[in-house]
């Protein structure tokens, strides 16, 4: 998950990593009382966009009294960046910056550990700055078990070329950085830049956070800052069922066992699409290996409830749950579908192999004959279902959702 | 022979006495696998049993299970929050081969008890979030199901679980000397790279398929090592290529970060190394056939 930049200020600032005062607001009014706040004097007004280069686009004003802040705050809420539609600002105290460094820490995950990166020539992009200039920029790796103590930071600061009379204060807030990191099960904190103040503080001025979800248990307050405003409403309806589902732009609903097999779906979707005029995946959805009754009736009730989907490719390979089972839990899912007020009424395209292929197949062809033709195609291969599946949204298009 | 895992590897399962400890290895003795015992702190002592009453003994830590059993591989099925101390606990025992199957691992974790068994230098980890590994009829560690193929000349790498299976069994009449799966996490214990050095050196394996996926730039390295160092032949298959940047796509590790990552850049880099890449597992199958028919 990554973070706005203000939760990421909020964080650094609870891990002792010196910020500036700052508040954010989601109206001009806000933004007024919360420039007031801290102080009344010079502000910045920051859109809060999970995207770079705001900057350039206009979503970073300058503001000297509370009622600019609030009328720059009305120029920059609702500006659309790079798709991203600006919802809240953050207003901060304005800083004499005399110089702008960079920081970061990430995970390798070539070197399977973690590597800080350090420059003092901060501000630009860091992809531009490790291609412009790959000489200026620092890469340490840091060891997993042993982090980034005092020797470490002071390693970095060596190797980045920092002068004697900022390196003590920068090399300190590297290890409050990595702190954050550390603490909060971080993936990447970023610091750019980082700055020096006219009167020598060192200050994180702008900050990049990313969490790893695999570590919500031991951070139960993670949860609450995740934009579920900002989330696909399916993908959050498929979120609390438990269910693996990413949305993405297409007419194929795909649900299929296991990551690997069902991003091989959605590309072989996409190959077969080709023939129909374009056809594409309309999700990524991972029921797992049980590709149980139940788990196939909900993962089937988003993907029914997606207007786009005209036709369905269930995708399954039994291996521990073998296909007999799989093909009872897709009978088993249209009738508690059914019972559910929300029947299947799309066209479903099916492919069941591995353990006990035979056995579903019969199954599921039993059961079709029972529905209206066409309610359900059986195939054998992939690619074979995934052309069927293709077809019949092709053909389904302009009959209307 | 096979890669790490064959007839006399003595296997313990910590983790035995949960509920999807005792389904795995009940399916692991089912299909041959040679397990000498569980781990469960708190439970040694006791036996855990199993259909047609097999017996399997319980320690209270992988210590004393390895002195008593003098197991040589250590299969983990603890839940995400314990896995990283029973990582430690079978790496301090000195167990050469330790598979995680655990999913939900967080990675500050993975890189942790990689670091710890990197500095010890006795343990190789595969996974987490991964299947295990199979050498058909012979032994099988984790959950990939045994009957769906049999022993033969292909060794298997793949970052995906049912990709595996497919592959797995649309050669069966092939087969295959070790499929290991080595989990879609971004930190990982064994990469595609070690596989491919262990089947390269390996007599039974004539060929090699190596399954990537979208996220970081294993396969890139893999390819890179191919051309160096692997005579053998060597198909390969990338999943990913319609996923849409920014978004994490099951595996934790599966996700395109800006340009990098892509299945495209994986793709390129592979057939570079003069390695044929399947568009659809059912093409990289047939390629795969061609190349044994081949060999002969």
């Amino acid at each position: 998950m990554d973070l706005f930049e203000y939760q990421a200020r909020d964080m650094f600032a609870a891990h002792g990593v010196p910020v500036l005062d700052a508040v954010v607001a989601t109206t001009p009014e806000e933004a007024r009382a919360g420039a007031e706040a801290i102080g009344g004097g010079t502000v910045v007004v920051k859109a809060q966009v999970k995207t770079g280069g705001r900057g350039k686009a206009g979503g970073v004003k300058l503001a000297h009294s509370p009622e600019e802040a609030a009328a720059k705050a009305g120029e920059i809420l609702g500006m659309d960046i790079k798709g991203h539609t600006v919802h809240r600002v953050m207003v901060a105290q304005g800083a004499k910056i005399a110089e702008e460094y960079y920081f970061s820490v990430i995970l390798d995950r070539a070197n399977r550990t973690y590597l800080a990166m350090a420059s003092k020539e901060g501000g630009m992009e860091i992809e531009q700055l490790a291609v412009e200039r790959p000489d200026a920029l620092a890469r340490i790796p840091v060891d997993a078990i042993t982090g980034i103590d005092a020797a470490k930071a002071a390693e970095i600061v060596d190797a980045a070329g920092f002068a004697d009379d900022v390196k003590a204060a920068v090399a300190d807030v590297i290890v409050k950085l990595w702190g954050v990191f550390q603490a909060e099960d971080a993936t990447l904190v970023e610091v750019n830049p980082l700055v020096k103040t006219e009167d020598g503080a060192i200050i994180a001025l702008d900050g990049k956070v990313t969490l790893d979800g695999n570590a919500g248990f031991r951070h139960p307050d993670h949860a609450a800052l995740e934009d579920v405003a900002a989330a696909d409403p399916l993908e959050q309806a498929a979120k609390e069922k438990g269910l693996n589902y990413v949305k993405l732009d297409g007419e194929v609903g795909i649900i299929g066992n296991g990551a690997g097999l069902v991003m091989s779906t959605l590309d072989v979707v996409a190959y077969a699409g080709e023939e129909f005029g374009g056809v594409k995946p309309a999700n990524f959805l991972d029921i797992g290996g049980g590709a149980s009754a139940e788990v196939m009736a909900n993962g089937l009730e988003i993907i029914l409830g997606d207007a786009q989907v005209k036709s369905v490719f269930v995708n399954v390979f039994g291996g521990i749950t073998a296909c007999d089972a799989v093909a009872n839990g897709i009978l088993q899912a249209f009738k508690i579908l059914e019972e559910h007020g929300t029947p299947v009424t799309k066209p479903l395209v099916v492919r069941l192999d591995g353990n006990n292929a035979e056995l579903g197949q019969e199954i599921l062809d039993d059961f079709a004959k029972t529905l209206p033709a066409g309610a359900i195609t059986r195939e054998d291969t992939m690619d074979g279902a995934a052309r069927a599946a293709a077809e019949l949204a092709a053909s389904g298009q302009g009959q209307g959702a | 022979m096979s890669i790490w895992l064959n007839h006399d590897s003595k296997v313990i399962v910590q983790g035995m006495t949960g509920s999807e400890g005792r389904k795995h290895t009940q399916r692991m003795i089912n299909s041959g696998t040679n397990i000498v015992a569980g781990v469960t702190p708190g439970k040694g002592g006791k036996g855990q049993e199993f259909n047609d009453r097999v017996v399997k003994p319980v320690f209270n830590s992988v210590q004393e299970a390895v002195s008593q059993t003098g197991a040589d591989v250590s299969v983990i099925f603890v839940p995400a929050k314990g896995t990283k101390s029973a990582v430690y606990e079978a790496v301090d025992a000195g167990v050469p081969l330790v598979v995680v199957i655990t999913e939900g691992v967080p990675v500050h974790d993975t890189a942790d008890f990689f670091q710890y068994a990197k500095n010890k230098g006795t343990t190789r980890i595969i996974g987490p979030n991964c299947p295990g590994l199979i050498t058909p009829g012979r032994s099988n560690v984790g959950i990939i199901p045994a009957n769906i193929t049999k022993h033969g000349p292909i060794g298997l790498v793949s970052k995906s679980g049912t990709l595996t299976y497919q592959l797995m069994y649309e050669l069966r009449d092939i087969g295959f000397s070790t499929n290991v799966g080595i989990g879609g996490d971004p930190v990982i214990g064994t990469t595609h790279i070690d596989c491919l050095e262990a089947f390269e050196k390996d007599d039974e394996t004539k060929a090699i398929v190596m399954i990537g996926e979208i996220g970081g730039d294993a396969e890139e390295r893999a390819a890179a090592y191919i051309k160096e160092h692997v005579t053998k032949p060597v198909v390969g298959y990338v999943a990913g290529f319609t996923a849409p940047e920014g978004k994490t796509m099951g595996h934790a590790g599966a996700i395109v970060s800006g340009s990098s990552g892509t299945a495209q850049a994986k793709k390129e880099a592979l057939e570079a190394a003069g390695v044929k890449v399947g568009k659809t597992p059912s093409e990289t199958a047939r390629l795969m056939r061609e190349i044994m028919a081949q060999l002969g």
